[in-house]
């Protein structure tokens, strides 16, 4: 096989996988995806429960139903398909990418590219990223690593389990466990809202009457070879613990659920700078990163709540690295985009000349009746009014096209500031 | 008698305040639209949800085979059928939407696969 290629997708993901379809459709040949996994699909497959899809197929789907559907759509084009092929390096050099796969057959192999899409996805913190006091015994993993093991390979992760965070995996796996007949002790919490969507605390807790400690943190944890308790510690306003109120619960297994954070070392190994927010690439209107004839999309550009968001994101990347192919992406002196207030964070960081962009971001925190506006020399060229925003759920809007150079702030404030 | 409950329609999680007596809705408050009456009805009279498990598997790339009720079916049969779920043993190959069991634990729902499992010897892809 030739090993130059038109363009490279690593990850077999819902975002690579999105990618190859509008490679295809856009007439784009000689597409490859690389997936380190025996399998394509990402973590959709562990992903056993439902609610995905109602936004892009209208019907809500179960994580592998999803992900069938679209390796059913990429069977049907010619994109090539690596699995059980990780990527492992990858660089630019005199205008050609390069990429060091390792592959469980083939071994070491190099290809260069025109283009690369990145769709590596992202991964979970671990007690490593935060931290918490106490032993270091046996029962201690993050909520993913529980789901793949209940979910694809079929045993229990343990029969009294507490979980630390209140992410949407933590409280899925909250539900999967209490219905195999676990014990769940409760979801510990540190902030005064849940991280995950009202309709999981609705089905996957108070269903199961599995009490959530919002406000409250694991300040210590017990147990020599295995974990048998731990320590919980309420945290008033100044985010300070108060330890007049803390109690103990027993478990042998402690489930964290305290974030994802995006894949990127090959993106830095790339010379791809990265976002201090999001901890994905810093891009453009067109997904592209700082490094041309790169693109990135799905979990490893921003953490998504949908994953239908991430097919369609998938699929603008997509349409813009085959423009950079066919060498029709010809945007030059680009609009910057500013983050105001209660903006967590916002992408892309710059839009072009008479584009509509798509524009994501998150909220601070959870506010009411607020106004989102986009404004440019005191002017508002986007408004939308919210009931109520929530930091664990993206906002997109379409900004309209603009002409000129001047930034653009986006920020929530009040009606008519 | 009082509930609670927090209406799931939007995002907005309205927090409703449902009296109902002998299984009849008296009053429904704190919603802010009227889809929030319909929730709350539903989930008082006759909570339903979809139940999705898995289901061991032999022979296939993988142990465990992901299913779900085909519809949502009454609250209270969940433990129930993931129970049932869990002492079914199957056989590689199956295909996606495959009827498991009809009628499972006379929920009035099927169990259906929601994956492909190929066999492990075939498995190209
Ligand atoms: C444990 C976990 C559980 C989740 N549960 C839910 C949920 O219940 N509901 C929901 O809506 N969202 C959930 N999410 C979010 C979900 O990940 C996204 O909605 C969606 O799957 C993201 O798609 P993606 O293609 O960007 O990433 P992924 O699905 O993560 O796919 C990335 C793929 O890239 C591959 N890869 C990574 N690095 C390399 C490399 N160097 N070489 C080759 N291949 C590589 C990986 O093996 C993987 O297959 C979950 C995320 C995680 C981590
Ligand atoms: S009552 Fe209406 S506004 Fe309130 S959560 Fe339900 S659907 Fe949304």
């Amino acid at each position: 096989m030739n090993n130059n290629i038109n363009v490279a997708i690593i990850g077999g993901g819902p975002a690579g996988l999105a990618a190859a379809c509008t490679l295809y459709e856009q007439g784009i040949c000689d597409v490859h995806i690389f997936e380190r996994e025996h399998v394509l699909g990402g973590v959709l497959f562990q992903c056993i429960h439902n609610g995905f899809g109602i936004h892009h197929f209208k019907e809500e789907l179960t994580g592998p139903e999803y992900a069938e559907r679209y390796i059913q759509k990429v069977n049907k084009t010619d994109t090539f398909v690596h699995t059980d092929t990780a990527v492992i390096d990858l660089y630019r050099e005199n205008e050609a990418l390069t990429l060091v796969l390792l592959g469980s057959k083939e071994g070491l192999q190099v290809f260069t590219a025109r283009a690369v899409i990145l769709a590596m996805g992202c991964r979970e913190r671990n007690r490593g990223n935060i931290n918490i006091p106490g032993s270091r015994p046996a029962g201690i993993m993050t909520a993913g690593f529980a789901q793949r093991m209940v979910n694809l390979e079929g045993y229990l992760p343990g029969k009294e389990i507490i979980i630390l965070g209140s992410g949407d995996i933590g409280l899925i796996m909250a539900r999967r466990l209490s219905l195999e007949g676990v014990n769940v002790q409760g979801v510990v919490e540190i902030q005064p809202f849940p991280g995950g969507l009202t309709r999981n605390i609705v089905q996957c807790l108070n269903d199961f009457h599995i009490p959530l400690y919002l406000s409250h943190t694991i300040s210590n944890i017990f147990g020599k070879q295995r974990i048998d308790s731990v320590e919980i510690t309420a945290i008033d306003n100044q985010l300070e613990p108060d330890t007049k109120n803390r109690f103990t619960l027993p478990c042998d297994t402690l489930l964290l659920s305290v974030g994802l954070v995006p894949e990127n070392e090959l993106s830095v190994k790339a010379g791809v700078i990265l976002d201090e927010a999001t901890r994905g690439p810093v891009v453009d209107a067109n997904c592209m990163t700082t490094v041309p004839g790169i693109f990135a999309c799905g979990n490893v550009l921003h953490v998504h709540d949908i994953v239908d968001y991430v097919s369609e994101e998938a699929a603008r990347a997509a349409r813009t690295a085959a423009q950079f192919v066919n060498k029709s992406l010809t945007d030059k002196d680009g609009i910057r985009m500013l983050a105001g207030n209660l903006v967590r964070y916002m992408l892309p960081t710059k839009v072009y000349t008479g584009k509509p962009t798509i524009v994501s971001l998150r909220p601070i925190t959870p506010v009411e009746d607020i106004v989102l506006y986009a404004k440019r020399n005191g002017e508002i060229v986007y408004k939308k009014k919210y009931q109520k925003i929530l930091p664990s759920s993206m906002i997109q809007f379409e900004l309209p096209a603009l002409s000129g150079i001047e930034p653009v702030e986006v920020f929530f404030a009040g009606e008519e500031t | 008698m009082t509930d609670t409950i927090i209406c799931t329609v939007c995002p907005l999680g309205c927090s409703l305040i449902v009296e109902h007596k002998n299984k009849t809705i008296q009053s429904i408050s704190g919603n802010r639209c009227k889809r929030g009456i319909a929730y709350g009805e539903q989930e008082i009279l006759d909570p339903k949800r979809v139940v999705t498990t898995t289901v061991k598997i032999d022979g296939g790339i993988i142990p465990m085979l992901s299913v779900k009720t085909s519809a949502p079916v009454e609250r209270g049969k969940m433990t129930e059928i993931v129970r049932s779920a869990s002492q079914m043993r199957l056989h590689a190959p199956v295909e996606i939407g495959t009827v498991i069991e009809k009628n499972i634990c006379s929920s009035g729902a099927d169990l259906i696969a929601t994956r492909n499992v190929a066999k492990i010897s075939d498995s190209a892809c």
